[in-house]
């Protein structure tokens, strides 16, 4: 069997797949966009907090993720509890950093201004500093999501959802007849998946980025 | 000498600090009383206990050194920075103690980068306070259009555009449309015009001075740049370190009569020409020149030349501007075209430049005059060099007049204080010994003798009666 007859034989479980692959990723990165943005707004106007916050999310990307859902599995259990919580620990660092550094960046004299016409500090925030920083932050979620496709393909292991599932079963399967073909489709199913994310975020750019401040 | 002496009052009769003309005064009363800020670490306060008083409509200039303490000061107004001690008072009301927020939203305040939101569009960086304090969409809207006029810009072309899509001078605009959005009586500058280039710097500070003549709000300016404090303000605070202030006063009076050598060394050199600065165009005679209009038949035009005795007329556009010189026998050697004839205007000034800016243009013109321009553009009249020398001339001779005055006043009273002291004291050398050494400038003997320091002074020389001392060449 070719891998064009294997998947089509196979579209439905593929399809399924798929869709459940998207659909994790894209719901876990919406927590950590708000978990992350949230702990960076929180924590640029001081240099300690920002640093810890940095550090404490760097951390977590040094644990490898085959560790992390080990160590997971003993306190949530096998499925999606455990999945979430990796790939939303795992996305955090990108995010959590690159809205810190935007929210820092921000011209010292336009908060001067915005201070000066009697911005209250949440309105100067909402208004001023995250959309200029929006780029920035925006950048570090593209960042997040790919990341995020791949790491979902190990969560197989702690048996989550998505493509991982025809990565994980071909590699046990390994020498039988469609073992190859099951990697390959997997594989290539989270190729194809990054890059649709990837262009929704620019095409997400492109319409949330003021045009002032496009690059 | 019947000229001189009659001209101080013909130009100028003012009073000096307080306002000019008699459209309502719709700025604030600004009180600082002991306003002190200090630093932890530091043992001197960086602003060490600046008293002022800033009348409603009235522009106040501090300038000083870099470190002096003047930002610092300014930025305690709207307690951008909180002062450590010391009290603030706007119309009265103590505001130190108020919500900062609130105060805020009451006072525009500008600065040097303009600080303009890079998202936002031009109109909506302006409506921004009008819009926090709660104001209608539709009253919004057509405020940010008003603004936009109020500070020269084509509403039509600068609505939507975003900043970065504007010159140094444009953006600098749009930050003082903003900052006076709301109508706000005061307005708080902090070297505004300190970043855009020298020739942009001026046409904002003209701009500024035709505002101000409009909307009478109390203006605090911060600049390191002197002569742009004689330009704009009704008065100057001089400030030294810990933004002590070294004399506070009309720029008359300071060019005049420095308080004491730190303040002659920020005058610096040419103070005479500096005193162009201080007469705007509109004080002196603009004469008046035959202008045309562009649109009306070429044989009125001809008319003018052959029977109106013209050698020179003025063409004007459309909208009245001045557009070209036209000599007698230009048209003919353009064969009858107006669109080849003449010389097209290169330089106008504004009834609202200094004479200093006239004298400049007449100099580099080669005809020897310049149009005068009105608030929008509109031709007014013409200045040429005569007209220049004779108002110069009378300037200078009224401004001798009064320093010999004041001098005299002056060399009064200390005689008077060393007769006394000398009486008192039963010394008989005090008497004529103590003058201190002449000083940089012709009235400029040291006032008052003793101390030197003047914490917080009005007119030189405090209380002598003197009607010309703060010479009015002031509109």
């Amino acid at each position: 069997m070719n891998f064009w007859d294997y998947v089509s034989s196979r579209q439905d479980q593929l399809v399924s797949d798929t869709f459940q692959h998207a659909s994790a990723v894209f719901q876990c990165m919406v927590v950590a966009v708000v978990l992350g943005v949230g702990i960076g707004a929180l924590t640029y106007r001081s240099d300690r907090a920002g640093r810890i916050a940095t550090l404490a999310t760097g951390t977590v990307l040094t644990i490898p993720s085959y560790a992390l859902l080990g160590l997971l599995i003993p306190v949530l259990g096998l499925g999606v509890p455990p999945t979430v919580t990796a790939l939303v620990l795992y996305a955090l660092l990108p995010i959590v950093r690159n809205s810190v550094v935007g929210l820092r960046g921000v011209d010292p004299a336009l908060v001067d201004a915005a201070r000066g016409i009697g911005m209250t500090g949440a309105a100067r925030l909402l208004r001023v500093e995250l959309p200029i920083a929006w780029p920035t932050i925006l950048t570090g979620i593209r960042v997040s999501t790919q990341m995020s496709m791949g790491i979902l393909a190990i969560a197989a292991y702690a048996s989550g959802p998505g493509l991982g599932n025809e990565i994980f079963s071909g590699i046990a399967g390994l020498g039988s007849a469609n073992a190859l073909n099951e990697v390959v489709a997997g594989t290539v199913g989270i190729v194809l998946l990054a890059f649709v994310f990837d262009a929704a975020l620019v095409l997400l750019g492109r319409l949330t980025v003021s045009a002032g401040i496009r690059a | 000498m019947p000229d001189a002496s009659s001209s101080p009052s013909a130009v100028g009769s003012a009073p000096a600090p307080l306002v000019t003309n008699t459209a309502p005064i719709t700025g604030a009363t600004i009180e600082l009383e002991n306003l002190t800020k200090r630093y932890p670490g530091n043992a001197n306060p960086s602003v060490d206990s600046v008293s002022m008083e800033i009348g409603a409509g009235e522009t106040v200039i501090l300038v000083g050194p870099s470190g002096c303490g003047k930002s610092t000061t300014l930025r305690m107004i709207n307690r951008l920075i909180e002062p450590s001690s010391g009290r603030i008072r706007i119309n009265g009301e103590d505001v130190t103690d108020i919500d900062p927020v609130k105060l805020r939203r009451r006072i525009g305040y500008a600065i040097q980068s303009s600080g303009l939101f890079p998202h936002l569009t031009v109109a909506e960086n302006i409506a921004q306070v009008p819009k926090m304090i709660g104001w209608g969409r539709q009253r919004i809207k057509d405020r940010v259009e008003e603004m936009l006029d109020l500070v020269g810009l084509d509403p039509r072309e600068f609505h939507d555009r975003y900043p970065r899509r504007l010159s140094g001078g444009q953006q600098q605009r749009v930050g003082v449309a903003r900052a006076l959005a709301a109508d706000p009586p005061v307005l708080l500058m902090d070297e505004p015009f300190g970043a855009v280039d020298p020739i942009t710097r001026d046409h904002l500070q003209d701009e500024l001075i035709r505002l101000q003549h409009e909307l009478h709000k109390t203006i605090v300016f911060v600049t390191h740049d002197f002569d742009e404090a004689i330009k704009l303000g009704d008065r100057i605070a001089v400030l030294r370190e810990q933004s002590h202030i070294a004399q506070f006063d009309t720029p008359e009076a300071i060019l005049t009569n420095p308080a004491d050598d730190f303040v002659s060394g920020f005058v610096g050199a040419g103070a005479a020409l500096k005193r162009l600065n201080l007469t705007r165009v509109r004080d002196v005679g603009v004469a008046d020149f035959p202008a045309v209009d562009v649109d009306e038949p070429l044989q009125n035009l001809l008319d003018r030349f052959r029977t109106g005795g013209a050698n020179e007329i003025l063409l004007l556009d459309r909208r009245s501007r001045p557009y070209k010189w036209l000599r007698r026998g230009d048209l003919s050697r353009a064969r009858g075209s107006l669109a080849r004839a003449g010389a097209l205007v290169s330089h106008t000034v504004s009834v609202d430049a200094t004479l200093r800016d006239a004298l400049e243009a007449v100099l580099t013109d080669n005809g020897g005059r310049v149009a005068v321009t009105g608030r929008r553009g509109e031709y007014v009249g013409v200045v040429d060099m005569e007209t220049l020398l004779n108002s110069v001339h009378e300037l200078l001779e009224a401004d001798r007049l009064t320093a010999l005055e004041h001098r005299e006043e002056l060399a009064g009273i200390q005689e008077s204080q060393q007769h006394q002291r000398a009486v008192l004291e039963g010394d008989p050398d005090a008497t004529g010994g103590g003058a201190p050494g002449g000083g940089a400038s012709g009235g400029g003997a040291p006032v008052g003798g003793a101390g030197g320091e003047r914490p917080y002074s009005s007119a030189p020389g405090g209380d002598p009666p003197d009607p010309h001392g703060t010479t009015g060449w002031r509109p």
